[in-house]
């Protein structure tokens, strides 16, 4: 039997994945995609509480599964924007290590 | 839902999702990421949200992969040479990782409900489309329309920064 343990449990292993990349990678195409991975573990979590609250009617509670399409249309403008920014940081820089754009590092 | 299925995505999704920051080319990078989404999505269909599983499928699948391999073939990446790891940072993102990942499991065996199966639907199916939109376009009407702003600020954005010199 699946309880709702499982997907939490799931969706954090996501979510970790996702993080141990923004921390251990530094391509910075790669970081994003980790972002990508850590929205969508939280989105899976999001939907594993929808299903779980069943209202009086045997409906899953469908304010969760809203607020999920709200982060993956702001996610979608997110990475529109983060992709130019990193072109034309590549324009500027030559290069999409995070290492080598130190300029602010004190 | 049956136990096989969530196993098998959750499986997908995972291995995928660490080949993602395992592999040293982008491109490889990139379509793991497409396989992790599609066993998200499936995922998401094993919990009654149909709705949700499609457009994950559609925007991310289809319009975010695409952007990320046009960036990629943009730039001309390649496989990145091997470059001496600082170890010590190395170590220590890993070691931050863990911890996380260890305090989010005690978190979860804490919580009681999480040892309870999902309480059965009173319908076999649901029309989950019919009801996010009701709720979408009733309850959340303004939400919607300033994400619907957000979305053209995002897209003048993107122009702007892509013009050759900024003026």
């Amino acid at each position: 039997m699946i309880t709702l343990g499982d997907y939490l449990f799931v969706s954090g292993l996501l979510f970790t994945i996702g993080f141990a990349g923004v921390l251990l990678r530094r391509n910075i195409i790669i970081i994003f995609m980790s972002l990508e991975l850590m929205l969508n573990a939280a989105n899976l979590s999001l939907v594993a509480f929808s299903r779980f609250r069943v209202d009086s009617l045997g409906m899953p509670d469908y304010h969760a599964q809203v607020f999920v399409f709200f982060i993956i249309t702001v996610a979608a403008a997110e990475v529109a924007v983060g992709l130019a920014v990193i072109v034309a940081l590549y324009r500027a820089r030559r290069t999409i290590h995070v290492e080598d754009i130190n300029t602010l590092k004190f | 839902m049956s136990p096989f299925f969530f196993w098998f995505f959750s499986a997908m999704m995972l291995v995928f999702g660490a080949a993602v920051i395992i592999n040293r080319n982008p491109i490889a990078s990139a379509l793991s990421l497409v396989v992790s989404f599609v066993g998200l999505a499936a995922l998401f269909m094993t919990l009654d949200a149909f709705f949700i599983g499609i457009i994950q499928v559609l925007v991310y699948a289809g319009a975010v992969m695409v952007l990320f391999l046009f960036i990629i073939m943009l730039l001309d990446l390649r496989a990145e040479e091997r470059r001496k790891i600082n170890l010590v940072a190395f170590g220590g993102g890993l070691a931050v990782a863990l911890v996380f990942f260890g305090q989010l499991y005690l978190v979860i065996g804490q919580l009681r409900q999480a040892k309870q199966p999902f309480p059965p639907l009173a319908l076999p199916r649901v029309d989950d489309v019919r009801s996010v939109g009701l709720l979408l376009f009733g309850n959340y009407n303004l939400p919607f329309q300033i994400i619907a702003v957000l979305i053209l600020v995002a897209t003048i954005g993107v122009i702007v920064l892509s013009k050759r010199e900024l003026r």
